[in-house]
């Protein structure tokens, strides 16, 4: 069980909260110009990233509002929580991602 | 102890072979459905200069977590296809493989709590028998009758209403299942080298050539990904993307009782599937986290859930023991189906989003996926679950049939 630290609540079991998946997906700014790779990648395709991941929170059985969160998906360990709409914070890398390391010959 | 005292170690079942230079084909992911692909590879296609690449112990990951129910039961004609077909292979395999690994067809239930699950559950019984797969419905008398300590009376907060039956569905033992794959791919050949990660790719322009691994540089003309809730982050890897997110999903076992539970028990509704075990526990199923994650654990008021509901519909697990409980890594998608077939990248196909209920799939999918890794084109049977249906919109919404449970 997460102990999260909601914004405007304080610290509070997760039962009490809803998982919203990956942070800072913004709704396309011209849809109706997206061919069906785009949609495909707005509807279906999020980041599943092994370390620090940026993500979205709603505290539904409490102040019922949304924020979100930087947490390691390996430690479960939260690192940030900040309001939707500002810039994920600069801080700790990941700690266990695997560098992508598709080398070209 | 001294260990002249301990019995001779049994046979070993596979050799533990350095990687070599270079393979016709290698297979990442020494679970199920590696060492599936590979037996295929190997028997079908004769590709036996092959590797299984597993970053750590052969069966570490779902395969020997699972909870290991098989059934075909599933809405869809292109998803009943393939299970169905998983489910024929599975009752010719302990043969096949000359492994007994107590494949043991006692039949499965899916519990209907709800008006909506009775419909959904009897529009699934037909198309199922249209399928060819053998399913029926019972009321809750008759499912009363099949497993006397279900809890069939109104007094419960999601009361019985009747369930789906496959008698031909069941359990196996997954670990032996493994072993099995294992031995008869050593067998024909196959490396399976453990304790072996890959770390990223070779390629030369968009065509893979090899694998980087922390035991060295592996060339190989085809790469075969089948690392389940990892599959994502050997993508990335590889450069291209999979509409997959990753979340723990638990069970728990209890310690051993005689036999009560003479089927395989499920409901989506209230989220409790259990059987019990040759040697005597009962396992269950609990959900996944609904975070994202990998940290092959989850949370302990996702097992009390599960509890609850196992407690009131089996009013008798009141009075057993939790055991143990432990988490895998699940590769989820959207529509509840898998991804297997080609990938952007030339020569590297895909197997994946198996997500909670990949054990029963196990052999078709190795023997699919096989066809495919061999002739670089699709099977028949894994043609429908191609990436490509997430930009057609041609997906195979299984959350009826699979939900989150198996
Ligand atoms: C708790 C639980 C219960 C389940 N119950 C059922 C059930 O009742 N019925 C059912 O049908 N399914 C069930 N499933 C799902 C099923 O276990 C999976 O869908 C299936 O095992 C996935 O295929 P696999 O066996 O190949 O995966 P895995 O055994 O996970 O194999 C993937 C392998 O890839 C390896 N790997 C990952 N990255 C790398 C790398 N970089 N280099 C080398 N190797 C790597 C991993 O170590 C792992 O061994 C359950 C899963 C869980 C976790
Ligand atoms: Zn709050």
């Amino acid at each position: 069980m997460l102990l999260i630290s909601c914004p405007n609540c304080g610290s509070r079991d997760e039962t009490e909260f809803h998982y919203g998946g990956q942070a800072h997906v913004p709704y396309p700014e011209n849809p109706a110009g997206l061919n069906d790779r785009e949609w495909a990648e707005f509807l279906f395709y999020r980041d599943n990233t092994k370390g620090a991941f940026a993500e979205r929170w709603l505290h539904s059985t409490g102040c019922r509002q949304w924020f979100n969160m930087l947490r390691d998906t390996v430690t479960y360990d939260i690192q940030a929580i900040y309001p939707m709409g500002t810039p994920r914070p600069a801080t700790a890398a990941a700690t266990s991602v695997i560098a992508p390391e598709g080398a070209t010959k | 102890m001294s260990t002249d005292q301990l019995p001779e170690h049994p046979d070993f079942l596979w050799r533990n072979p350095e990687p070599k230079s270079s393979y016709d084909a290698v297979i990442v992911g020494g679970g199920g459905h590696g060492l599936a692909t590979a037996y295929f590879l190997a028997k079908n296609h004769g590709m036996t200069n092959i590797a299984i690449l597993e970053k750590g112990w052969l069966a570490g990951g779902n395969m020997a977590r699972n909870t290991t129910i098989i059934r075909s039961n599933y809405l869809w004609d292109e998803s009943a296809a393939i299970y169905e077909h998983a489910l024929k292979l599975w009752e010719i395999l302990p043969e096949e493989l000359e492994y007994d690994f107590l494949f043991s067809q006692r039949g499965v239930m899916n519990l209907a709590h709800t008006l909506g699950d009775v419909r959904e559950s009897i529009r699934r019984v037909g198309a199922n028998k249209l399928n060819g797969v053998d399913a029926e419905w019972l009321d809750p008398e008759q499912v009363k009758e099949l497993c006397p300590i279900l809890n069939i009376s109104d007094n419960i907060r999601y009361p019985v209403m009747g369930a789906t039956y496959q008698p031909r569905a069941g359990i196996a033992k997954h670990d032996h299942v493994a072993w099995a794959f294992a031995r008869k791919c050593d067998e024909l050949g196959v490396d399976i080298i453990q304790n072996c990660e890959v770390t990223g790719f070779l390629k030369d322009g968009n065509r893979v050539v090899g694998v980087k691994t922390n035991r060295g540089t592996i060339n190989t003309e085809k790469v075969g990904l089948c690392a389940a809730g990892h599959s994502s982050v050997l993508a990335e890897m590889a450069g291209f993307r999979l509409p997959i997110q990753s979340h723990p999903l638990q069970a728990l076992v209890s310690e051993l009782h005689e036999p009560v539970h003479p089927t395989v028990v499920m409901s989506n509704h209230v989220h409790v599937y259990v059987s019990q075990a040759h040697k005597g526990e009962l396992v269950m199923g609990a959900g996944v986290d609904s975070y994202n994650g990998y940290g092959q654990r989850g949370s302990f008021h996702v097992i009390e859930h599960q509890m609850a509901a196992a407690v009131e519909l089996f009013p008798i697990f009141a009075r057993a023991h939790v055991l143990r409980t432990w988490g895998g890594i699940v590769d989820t998608t959207l529509d509840a189906s898998p991804i297997v077939g080609l990938s952007p990248v030339e020569n590297m196909f895909v197997n994946c989003g198996w997500g909670t209920g990949g054990f029963k799939g196990t052999p078709a999918a190795g023997l699919t996926f096989a066809h495919t890794i061999a002739t670089g084109t699709p099977h028949k049977l894994n043609q429908p679950f191609a990436l490509e249906r997430f930009e057609t919109g041609a997906l195979i919404d299984e959350h009826g049939a699979a939900a989150v449970a198996h």
